[in-house]
């Protein structure tokens, strides 16, 4: 696929990397000349200095023969204005774009999808926020994934002792459950390396467990795996009044106890005016007397929300030691992730992974209804729609048993209508039912795709 | 050995098996046009040289290692250096017999399309030997490693290394198409096609189908060996000499200009390129002056014959090739100076042309330019531009460097062959046409490298692998900094 990226900032250079190495033809657009080579010293790919929505940069850049645009320029009216152009004058077929501010993305959904210049919109603020939103909801929870508009969530959880499963196989766990609850494990990470989830399999301390669930069960899957505080969160303190802190607080707000921490007296203020019931605080994260002042051990939890990764670890990490049950903390950089989360801190987010998700599912061939990047984009959870007949399609008319799926992929379930069927043998594939995977080798995704694809594609 | 030194070895492995096939071809030639004892030689080069690849590289074919940017320089100077080796094999043990110093020079100076020659006495040798001469020469001509990149999967990852470090010109990082493979694979498809266009021309032309081909193979590359020691006074038709013009010209344009002509179908991108522009112009000042001393001195009877040679010998200098028609080195004047220095100067970045190439040559000039008018005008903003935008001080500052290390190398060069034996006048003439990949020098050493000592031959070896790959190449090998881990 010939795709064209335009900006090379965080988010920009992981897309690169992540579809560099699939067998894409990329081509990325920035003004920065030292950002361009470092990236083209690492990648396969082809770099066009210039401002991006230029015209005469884009055709430079190849916009006539690109399937795909990508706009995500650290400015929301260059991504706008650059897939305007791509439209017009290129007839780039899909057009994604990144957008920060609100009234656009409103814009962006209002508009007839024929016919706006941009063909997807993607907040990567929202999108972090509402990660983050669902990890505080699950105390315990590493990741909670939403598929089929949130009917099933697969969520991964660190194996502690005193979970009734941890030191028992997987196939106990349907005993364990009550009648009407049914989950499967989609896949164990044990010191960072996949096991192939079995029947035989035995959870161990420490591994990290991805499950599939309805979304009304999942606290009572998770309590096989740790013991699961009943009492959910109450009272959280969020560092650091960006565009993701300030967004949180507001989605939070009616029903926590939420209280924003701010450095810029300013930017405080203008924070306070938008937000109802939250307390406003002026004041650096690190500062230990007003973070104890603030009853840091009376929170439940603590998320280090600022643009700046070694203010939000450490803020973070203070917090954990003066008290605090749970800290979360946004970490672009994937090896300071790697450094930290499981230890010092609860959770690492990374932007860039829950942006590069869900623009990998505009951009992966046949457009599955969702994807997921998960372990610094090693491994991948992906909704498939099956489309199709029985003749055109591979998989209609076959129980999940009988799909020949490559060895590091799992099917954790699927969604039928408004129910989830969990992955049993007996389960046979109908058309329209989303197909949920787990691929923990990213190098089978091509073998994947393939097998749900038609005559045509996926969607 | 570290991971590193064995993925190096892997690769250099792989690419001497691509380039025993060389042999295959004149071998199979061989035994269809029944020669004696040739086609024996080539296959045993062929099995040797294909047995070496593959020890090379069967011990650690699974390495798994991801390759960093210096590591492309030693796997391209090994590449050159092994597959002159292999490639010297036919020479020893087949006709010509030459001596082992004698056949790595001329197998050498094949690779890197510079023409200079041991051999007397060509038209006497067998056509499977004369095939496998040129042959060398189209290989080396876009290069070999980046002909294992356009067709071996395997050099996917790190591609872009191995391509830098052996394309030639300043700016090395402009990509054809997003994919290293991709760029590679659009640059042999260009110089194949433009080969190929090449040898029909001289077909139908009048060269018999043999020399057609041999001929297009040394042309666009701008090799410049030949099936004949003659060249092409052998045919002394006007209308070759033009096709010949035609090609080499064409060979000593930056090959990703042909490759956006090709893919738009116009012309138009030919116009735009500044490098371009200034490497006509100096053809053409370059051609009205030797036309000007042949006529004026009257080596030449008519002006047409004195402006066809002339241009046809200004041209195959300043793109390196080195065809020779005349004996160029006996004309009166200043004639043969001014035409060995043209290959200073070579053709444009990213061409199959030795020399410092056309873009470094004008960039320099108009830095020097530069610092003569900030002479004038203390407080002035100057800028060094090339084709109206400006080149960054790095940029400049990196060929100012190159031009540096280069001459360096030549003065070296050039004592070192003095100390070999070769008097005043040959030194420099074999300095100048090792390191910029001309060929015929100067002197003793103007049409053939037979007659001077083993140790000048082996020096003009180095000098035409650092000129092929212009010196840092080769040169980044010799810092210790580069070997710590």
């Amino acid at each position: 696929m010939k795709i064209l990226i335009l900006g090379a900032g965080q988010v920009g250079s992981s897309v690169a990397s992540a579809l560099a190495s699939e067998n894409n033809d990329i081509t990325v657009v920035d003004t920065d000349h030292a950002r361009l080579r470092e990236l083209a010293e690492k990648l396969d790919i082809r770099t066009v200095v210039g401002h991006a929505s230029l015209p005469n940069v884009l055709a430079q850049a190849g916009a006539d023969e690109a399937e795909l645009l990508v706009a995500v320029t650290s400015s929301d009216e260059v991504n706008l204005i650059a897939c305007q152009v791509a439209q017009h004058q290129f007839r780039t077929p899909t057009r994604v774009a990144r957008l920060r501010e609100a009234q656009y993305l409103d814009v962006a959904a209002l508009a007839d999808p024929e016919h706006s210049a941009v063909s997807a919109a993607i907040s990567p603020e929202q999108l972090v926020c509402r990660h983050v939103e669902r990890l505080i909801e699950y105390p315990g929870a590493l990741q909670v994934l939403d598929f089929a508009d949130g009917r099933a969530q697969l969520v991964a959880v660190r194996a502690v002792p005193g979970g009734a499963l941890v030191g028992h196989e997987i196939r106990e766990l349907r005993e364990h459950l009550p009648t009407g609850v049914d989950a499967r494990v989609a896949a164990i990470f044990r010191k960072g390396k996949p096991v192939k989830p079995e029947g035989s399999t035995v959870i161990e301390v420490d591994d990290e467990v991805f499950f599939l669930a309805d979304r009304k069960n999942i606290l009572t899957v998770m309590s096989e795996l740790r013991k699961v505080d009943p009492r959910p969160a109450r009272r959280l303190l969020i560092a650091g009044g960006g565009n993701i802190g300030r967004n949180l607080a507001r989605s939070l707000e009616s029903r926590y106890s939420v209280k924003v921490l701010e450095r810029s007296k300013e930017r405080a203020r203008g924070i306070a005016e938008d937000l109802i019931n939250s307390i406003v605080l002026v004041g650096d994260c690190a500062d230990e007397d007003l973070l104890r002042e603030e009853n840091i051990d009376q929170t439940d939890v603590y998320c280090a929300m600022t643009n700046d990764d070694e203010a939000n670890i450490l803020s973070a990490m203070l917090a954990k030691r003066m008290g605090c049950p749970r800290v979360i903390s946004l970490i672009n950089r994937p090896s300071y992730a790697e450094l930290v989360e499981g230890g010092s801190i609860d959770i690492a987010v990374s932007p860039q992974l829950v942006t590069l998700g869900a623009l990998l599912a505009h951009i992966r061939e046949g457009a599955p209804a969702r994807v997921y990047s998960l372990r610094r984009g090693a491994a991948e959870a992906i909704e498939a729609v099956v489309r199709g007949d029985r003749r055109t399609s591979q998989v209609i008319g076959r129980g999940l048993d009988e799909l020949e799926l490559p060895p590091a992929t799992t099917i954790g379930g699927l969604v039928r209508g408004d129910k989830l069927l969990i992955a049993h043998h007996d389960v046979v594939i109908e058309p329209g039912d989303h197909v949920i995977l787990f691929v923990m080798d990213k190098r089978e995704i091509a073998q994947v795709s393939a097998l749900f694809q038609t005559g045509a594609t996926w969607l | 050995m570290s991971q590193r030194f064995r993925a190096i070895q892997r690769i250099v492995g792989i690419i001497i098996v691509l380039s025993s096939l060389t042999k295959l071809p004149p071998a199979l030639l061989a035994l269809a046009w029944g020669e004696q004892g040739t086609p024996s030689v080539f296959f045993g080069s062929f099995l040797v040289s294909f047995l070496i690849g593959v020890a090379l590289w069967v011990p650690v074919r699974a390495v798994n290692y991801e390759m960093r940017l210096r590591d492309g320089f030693l796997i391209v100077t090994m590449t050159w250096v092994f597959a002159s080796l292999v490639s010297a094999l036919p020479f020893v043990h087949g006709p010509p017999h030459l001596s082992y110093p004698d056949a790595i020079f001329e197998a050498t100076s094949g690779l890197t399309t510079t023409g200079a020659t041991v051999i007397d006495g060509l038209d006497e040798l067998p056509r499977s030997v004369l095939f496998y001469r040129q042959l060398l020469q189209f290989l080396g001509g876009m290069g070999i490693v980046i002909l294992a990149v356009a067709i071996l999967p395997m050099l996917k990852i790190g591609g872009t290394q191995l391509f830098r470090a052996e394309s030639t010109g300043p700016t090395k990082d402009t990509k054809l198409t997003p994919r290293i493979a991709e760029t590679a694979k659009a640059l042999w498809g260009v110089y194949f096609g433009l080969t190929l266009l090449c040898a029909v021309s001289y077909w139908m032309a009048g060269m018999d189908l043999f020399d057609a081909v041999c001929h297009a193979l040394s042309t666009v590359s701008t090799a410049g060996f030949s099936t004949h020691d003659a060249a092409f006074d052998y045919w002394s038709s006007p209308i070759l000499e033009w096709i010949a013009i035609l090609f080499m010209t064409l060979g000593g344009i930056n090959f990703g200009l042909h490759f956006v002509a090709w893919r738009r179908a116009s012309m138009a991108v030919y116009g735009t390129d500044s490098e371009l522009r200034s490497y006509l112009r100096i053809i053409a000042v370059a051609a009205v002056l030797v036309t000007l001393v042949l006529w004026l001195t009257g080596t030449y009877a008519g002006g047409g014959e004195a402006f066809r040679i002339a241009t046809f010998q200004v041209v195959s200098n300043i793109t390196t090739t080195g065809f020779a028609v005349t004996g160029f080195n006996e004309w009166p004047g200043p004639a043969p100076l001014l035409l060995v220095v043209l290959a200073f100067i070579g053709g444009c970045s990213g061409s199959t042309v030795g020399g410092l190439k056309v873009a470094r040559v004008v960039m320099v000039v108009r830095q020097g330019y530069r610092e003569i008018k900030q002479l004038v005008h203390p407080k002035a903003q100057f800028l060094v531009k090339m084709g109206g935008r400006r080149v960054s001080e790095s940029v400049v500052l990196s060929v100012s460097g190159f031009i540096a290390i280069w001459f360096i190398c030549f003065v070296f060069l050039m004592v070192g062959m003095n100390f070999a034996g070769l008097d005043l006048e040959s030194s420099f003439g074999a300095a100048v046409s090792t390191l910029t990949n001309l060929g015929p020098g100067l002197g003793e050493v103007a049409t053939t490298w037979g007659t001077v000592s083993d140790t000048a031959v082996w020096l003009g070896t180095l000098g035409m692998i650092l000129g092929r790959l212009e010196v840092f190449s080769l040169l980044v090998l010799l810092t210790p900094a580069f070997w710590r881990e």
